[in-house]
């Protein structure tokens, strides 16, 4: 699927040629530094060697996106405060006979924390992320990060470890100790890229019909603005101009991907501002994000591909609406719900919308979803628990 | 938080200094020796590369559009070695950074929210002013990363935490138990933390805290801590930590 650079939006948006590269300007790829250390037998690297596919990063270059076989590296924020999203990515990776691991080896990246707060330190950081990365190695499954600040936190790990022999050293120190290696990924994947890889796979599952449906998406900073060449950049997206991640999969799903000026900007979550001054957080993500959208794209929905996004752009809303009335507000959720949605998944039994805050009946009803009856299966299947016929719902529950 | 200008002479070249310095009481040695540990930071060298004072960094960030705040400032005051304004920065403008990145666009190659990183990291070393103010109220999120594992706990979700966030956090509150019993991955039953963790993992997180020092950094912070909103001994996340 394309979407030409010339979908662009904006009138003084004139810089729409489509993004050329040259080895020139190419920042050189960490692979080889990677590999050249693992000769040294300085670090493990964990090979993609299983059944993969290659997608488009920046540079013209590409990543291998393994397809199952996976060791799924959690994000707290998506496991604790918006439930439906693990489970989508979950659900489709079932329906589609892919199988994986959810492990509970498995820390925090932590980097939320770190982004807010700064107690901590680069060896701690480092620590914690290739403690992960061992504990998937160990299984011989390979990691696919859920988390874009994961995602982003552990490209800059990884882009620190490879340059600073002090830091390796310290951190094979503290593996040690362990009882583990310094292992690195060959690639670092994130979930989202796993989706634009599997979209036409996905597509081929799809039950619902979302040609009626406009979408706007909001790209995740950390996901492709730290360590800027490892993310997916497709020539027949926006001539290569920004990443295709979400819109790729969107277009792939029959929707509208419709763009707005303030695409580049970060949603408002701030990390610190999230927690302790809401304020920034509601005013950036409702003035700079949901209305310039309404009023350029006037979407359905908006997409993104971050926990920290997912939460800002929709609690934000309420409060919006509470001091205007007129605030106009629109429904949010990550791509994994949208495509689970698509392929029949339940809205709140998967999907768990009810655990959101900006109203999103509206597009399911445009989905062609019973909502109330959705609702009605979800309280039927909760009071089964509460009558302790069972003790949790299980994946058989939740495809009624 | 800003110490009144003050006329007393420190460093002829410091732009702080030319608009009058600020923190007078703090010897400029001191203000040298956090700016050196900044600069000895391994990663301050792949963050800072000079700069064209070109603004695209001001034009990227967030935090610019709300606070008294600029990216280019940051990068500057570190590239001139103004030891006066960045000491100043510590106190007044490090925490509005929102960390998105969005900076990174810099053609000189320059990374101003690395550079803020640091500064933080330093501020918080050192218990400046600004780390305390900040990091009050926030002492919980850092008890559960390193007890818990996870950052991020359903059992957050307090509707006197979040009125902002309109009813659903009530509702979810009020029912958590029973929704989180409904969730089909068997990880996810879970209040207390994002998702099930093994008892091995968070003893392997612990050692990596305690062998990096980042728990020392942590029981600093702890001594201070006042805020907390779990209040109660019973449940407070630095008992559970430090015993
Ligand atoms: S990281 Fe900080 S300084 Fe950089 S753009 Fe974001 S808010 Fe601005
Ligand atoms: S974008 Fe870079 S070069 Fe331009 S003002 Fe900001 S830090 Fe300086």
């Amino acid at each position: 699927m394309t979407i030409p650079v010339e979908k662009v939006a904006g009138p003084r948006r004139q810089n729409k040629a489509e993004f050329r590269w040259s080895d020139e300007h190419a920042p050189a790829d960490f692979h080889e530094r990677l590999f050249e250390l693992e000769q040294k037998g300085e670090l493990v690297v964990q090979r993609v060697d299983t059944e993969h596919i290659e997608v488009p990063v920046k540079y013209g270059r590409t990543k291998k996106v393994p397809i199952g076989h996976t060791w799924h590296h959690k994000s707290c924020g998506q496991c604790g405060h918006i439930p439906g999203y693990s489970t989508s990515i979950f659900w489709v990776n079932r329906k589609l006979g892919i199988e994986y691991e959810d492990p509970t080896d498995q820390t925090s990246c932590t980097a939320w924390n770190y982004y807010a707060s700064a107690t901590s330190n680069a060896a701690a950081q480092a620590a914690v992320a290739v403690r992960n990365f061992a504990a998937a190695y160990e299984t011989g499954r390979f990691p696919i990060i859920h988390c874009g600040t994961s995602f982003g936190h552990y490209k800059e790990v990884r882009q620190e470890l490879l340059a600073h022999d002090h830091l390796r050293d310290e951190v094979r120190r503290v593996m040690e100790s362990l009882g583990k290696p310094l292992v690195l990924p060959e690639e670092m994947v994130h979930y989202s890229e796993w989706f634009y890889a599997m979209r036409h796979e996905i597509a081929k599952h799809q039950v619902r019909d979302f040609s009626n449906i406009a979408v706007t998406v909001h790209p995740a900073c950390h996901y492709y603005k730290l360590v800027e060449g490892d993310a997916i950049y497709d020539p027949e997206v926006y001539g290569g101009q920004r990443t295709a991640i979400v819109s790729e999969v969107a277009q792939a799903l029959g929707a509208e991907v419709r763009d707005y000026s303030t695409w580049f900007d970060c949603c408002g979550f701030g990390f610190r501002h999230i927690l302790v001054t809401r304020d920034f957080t509601r005013s950036f993500a409702t003035q700079r994000k949901i209305k310039r959208m309404k009023e350029e794209a006037d979407p359905d929905v908006t997409l993104t591909h971050d926990t920290g996004c997912v939460t800002t752009l929709d609690k934000s809303q309420f409060a919006a609406k509470a001091q205007d009335p007129n605030f106009a507000t629109i429904p949010v959720m990550s791509e994994a719900q949208f495509a689970a949605l698509a392929m029949g998944a339940h809205p709140y039994l998967v999907c768990q919308l009810h655990w959101h805050a900006a109203d999103y009946k509206p597009l399911l009803e445009k989905m062609g979803i019973d909502h109330e009856k959705a609702w009605a299966q979800f309280e039927e299947a909760t009071a089964r628990l509460e009558r302790g016929e069972q003790q949790y719902l299980t994946w058989e529950d939740a495809d009624v | 938080m800003s110490a009144s200008a003050h006329l007393t002479p420190t460093r002829a070249d410091s732009a702080a200094y030319k608009l009058g310095t600020t923190y007078p009481d703090v010897p400029l040695e001191e203000k040298q020796r956090l700016f050196d540990e900044v600069k000895t930071d391994e990663r301050f060298h792949d963050y800072l590369y000079g700069c064209y004072e070109c603004g695209i960094c001001v034009a990227a960030c967030p935090s610019a559009r709300y606070y008294d705040f600029s990216p280019r400032r940051i990068a500057q005051a570190a590239a001139r070695e103004d030891v006066e304004l960045v000491y100043q920065q510590m106190q007044e403008d490090i925490w509005d950074c929102s960390q998105c990145f969005s900076c990174l666009r810099c053609p000189r190659g320059n990374n101003p929210g690395g550079i803020i990183t640091l500064m933080r990291e330093v501020a918080v070393n050192n218990g400046l002013e600004s780390a305390k103010q900040a990091l009050r109220g926030y002492t919980r999120i850092i008890y559960k990363i390193m007890s818990t594992g996870t950052q991020v706990s359903p059992d957050m979700l307090q509707a006197d935490a979040f009125p902002d966030w309109g009813p659903s956090v009530a509702l979810v509150s009020e029912k958590l138990d029973l929704w989180r019993r409904a969730l089909p991955p068997e990880t996810h039953h879970t209040t207390t933390t994002g998702w099930q963790i093994s008892t091995k993992t968070l003893v392997e997180l612990y050692l990596i805290w305690h062998k990096t020092g980042a728990l020392a950094m942590i029981a600093e912070l702890a001594r201070a801590c006042t805020a907390c909103w779990r209040r109660s001994w019973r449940t407070c996340w630095t008992k559970r930590v430090t015993s």
